[in-house]
């Protein structure tokens, strides 16, 4: 095939539409930031006393099975893992409190505010809302997981006994949300051990309890930094791993990482074919002359 | 072109597909010819397989995978889709050898490193289809949905481009076979521009597998994980490719050897010892950009430790010793030593993969996965239908020799 100008321009056209569409993947990346008064729940664990009436409400709001052995403080003889058909875990911290109370720690979907499993996602199924929750649209998923591989806090699960298996998570109570009722989980915990609220104005009732209290309380909020900061916070005077939060994450944005990677894509695809192809003319002219002179020798 | 005389034309259908579909044999006498212990193999494979591929449909993932939430990609994806794409990756190394660096001595291997990488692909495909919990929404982010944060999404419009392309590529053999002259010469235009869209499909997407796992700084082992992860996946493909020509071309032309008697005589050790130099300096390249990850990780000190025991055995022992011994396979021309080398650079990126997406990745979870014997069998029914799709093509299409009719067309 011989390759014309008018072919190199066409095939340049063809490279700089691709890099036009994506292009738009920064736009994309910044809509995963929450607004500045977007929603979250300060978990104040000292206040805490482990009755789980928040998975019974959880699993009442998401209509899942009622919690298994209800009342029964042996459930906490084992560290649990949220799962398919319970988003919310109370774990009991094997760390007694300085004052020699009970510790309990209680795990959900922390709603980054820029959320790796979203980031993740081939076609959006896991969305983050500018209000805070990080919904799923199972009518979209493929199915892949990488959702499960990609968030830091291994909180997605999946339906694996299912023929027809979806993704499972905490919504953060997105409808109830809408309707301006907060997380059935806040909403029921019997000890004001859930505040919820904007996510900024909760960051600072934190610290003003670790200030009033600089004895108590752990000098930080686990969740303002971690992952770059996420939806949930928490506070503590037992360490946080104890309380079975990872804490075995980066204290910046996961998506971030990636964008680096996938910025770089315009740039091959429009760079790439017209050097190929000038390579191609380069090698195939240097064919040419050489025949030619061969043949006048 | 000497003559279009010489293209014969069946006397009708029936006879058409007697000669090109059963090789000139009656249906009964084609059954028979079947009976090799390569088919039966086959065969049993198969029948095992594809009743447990059903199974899992109907039962889903759980009946049949070990898989769990903590380990949510297991042997289908490490194995037939993650080291599937880095091993059909001959398909443009050579294609962009040979049209695009003007290294026209490779010519005969394009056509075989591209049916392996088409196949290679449909095998990816098929992994993807039974690995997926809905799969019937694969098209989605293709035309529906765009997920355009995702290196999952910029994965999946690349490798179904690219996956089109070979088909194209592969197309003049098809063509070839099937006797329609004109429209094999017509596409003939457009070859460059398909191997220029391979090349940069390829780049993009090898390294994009690789970027997938930028995500997990804290669950991928620190001697895996590194910000040159694209980098390191779009290099070992390079060298999975060249491996993976050189050891199919060598198994073709054992298993294909009374068919390419009849061609023209291919200089095989030539373009092997050859493939072996490129081979030597990718890998010694990849080796090197590896190490630099382990530097810039700051993580000797894992070196001594059973994961540190894994990634050395990976650097070693299937990467810098297939590298020094291509290297001396070039210099004193020895193509059985690069046939080795070739089956070392194979196994050594498969063990990649395998290591990134399954051993390295939560390796200090509690409960480790171990596939179920119903995934390992599914993994080999998908490589069965590869192999048995090959063996189908190169028996009928003029893959391992050129047409009669088509000599020097590219």
């Amino acid at each position: 095939m011989e390759l014309t100008r008018r072919t190199l321009f066409r095939i340049a056209g063809a490279a700089s539409a691709g890099a036009a569409a994506s292009a738009l993947a920064p736009a994309a990346q910044a809509a995963l930031r929450a607004r500045p008064d977007a929603k979250g729940v300060l978990v104040d664990t000292t206040l805490c006393v482990g009755c789980r009436t928040c998975e019974a409400a959880c699993a009442e709001a998401n209509k899942l099975p009622e919690p298994e052995r209800p009342g029964d403080d042996t459930i906490f003889e084992t560290r649990r893992e949220t799962g398919p058909d319970s988003f919310t875990v109370v774990n009991k911290s094997p760390k007694k409190s300085p004052s020699g109370d009970d510790r309990f720690g209680k795990k959900q979907c922390l709603h980054c505010i820029e959320p790796a499993c979203a980031s993740a996602c081939a076609v959006n199924a896991l969305e983050k809302t500018p209000d805070g929750p990080v919904t799923y649209k199972a009518n979209r998923c493929l199915g892949c997981r990488y959702c499960m591989v990609a968030c830091p806090f291994e909180i997605p699960k999946y339906e694996y006994a299912k023929t027809v298996p979806t993704v499972r998570k905490c919504t953060f109570c997105a409808e109830r949300q809408k309707e301006g009722k907060p997380p059935a989980c806040a909403e029921n915990c019997p000890m004001g051990a859930l505040t919820f609220g904007k996510r900024d104005e909760l960051i600072e009732e934190a610290k003003k309890r670790i200030y009033q209290n600089p004895d108590k309380y752990v000098h930080r909020v686990y969740g303002e930094e971690e992952a770059g900061g996420t939806s949930w916070l928490y506070i503590s005077d037992v360490p946080f791993e104890s309380l079975a939060l990872k804490t075995r994450v980066q204290n910046s944005s996961y998506p971030a990482r990636v964008e680096g990677a996938l910025s770089t894509v315009p740039w091959v695809m429009t760079l790439w074919p017209p050097l190929l192809a000038g390579l191609y003319t380069f090698t195939n002219r240097k064919d040419a002359v050489q025949s030619e002179e061969e043949t006048h020798e | 072109m000497s003559s279009t005389a010489a293209v014969s034309r069946p006397a009708n259908w029936q006879e058409w597909i007697r000669d090109h579909v059963f090789l000139g044999m009656s249906s009964r006498d084609y059954l028979k010819s079947l009976w090799t212990p390569a088919d039966v193999i086959i065969g049993l494979i198969l029948l095992a397989g594809i009743p447990v591929i059903i199974y899992r449909f109907v039962a889903g993932l759980g009946a049949v995978t070990n898989l769990d939430q903590t380990t949510p990609w297991g042997l289908w994806i490490g194995l037939d889709v993650a080291s599937g794409v880095a091993l059909a990756a001959g398909g443009y190394t050579v294609a962009c050898t040979v049209y695009i660096f003007g290294q026209k001595k490779y010519s005969p291997i394009v056509r075989p490193a591209v049916l392996t990488g088409m196949l290679g692909y449909l095998l990816v495909v098929l992994g993807l289809l039974v690995d997926l919990g809905m799969p019937w929404h694969l098209p989605y982010p293709l035309f529906l949905h765009f997920g355009t944060t995702s290196v999952m999404f910029e994965l999946a419009w690349c490798v179904a481009l690219y996956f089109c392309v070979l088909i194209f590529e592969f197309l003049p053999a098809v063509l070839e076979w099937a006797g329609l002259r004109k429209v094999r010469l017509y596409l003939a235009k457009f070859t460059i521009g398909a191997i220029i869209a391979g090349v940069m499909l390829s780049t993009l997407h090898q390294s994009s597998l690789g970027s997938l796992f930028l995500l997990v700084p804290d669950k991928l082992h620190p001697l895996w994980y590194s910000p040159f992860l694209p980098f390191f996946f779009f290099l070992s493909s390079i060298a999975a490719g060249i491996g993976m020509v050189i050891f199919e071309s060598s198994l073709s032309h054992k298993a294909f050897h009374d068919q390419i008697k009849k061609g023209r005589p291919v200089d095989l050790d030539g373009i092997t010892v050859g493939l072996s130099k490129g081979g030597a300096l990718v890998l010694f390249a990849y080796f090197f950009l590896k190490v630099q990850g382990v530097v810039a990780g700051g993580s000797w000190h894992l070196l001594g430790t059973k994961m540190g025991a894994l990634f050395l055995t990976e650097m070693l022992g299937f990467i810098l010793l297939p590298s020094l011994l291509f290297a001396f396979a070039a210099h004193f021309y020895k193509p059985g030593l690069a046939r080795f080398a070739a089956i070392l650079t194979v196994l050594g990126i498969v063990l990649n993969r395998i290591n990134v997406s399954w051993l390295a990745l939560n390796w200090d979870a509690p409960n480790r996965y171990v596939p179920s014997g119903y995934e390992i069998l599914t993994s080999l029914t998908i490589i069965a239908i590869g192999v048995a799709a090959f063996r189908w093509i190169v028996n009928r299409m003029p893959v391992l020799v050129e047409h009669p009719d088509y000599k020097g067309i590219h």
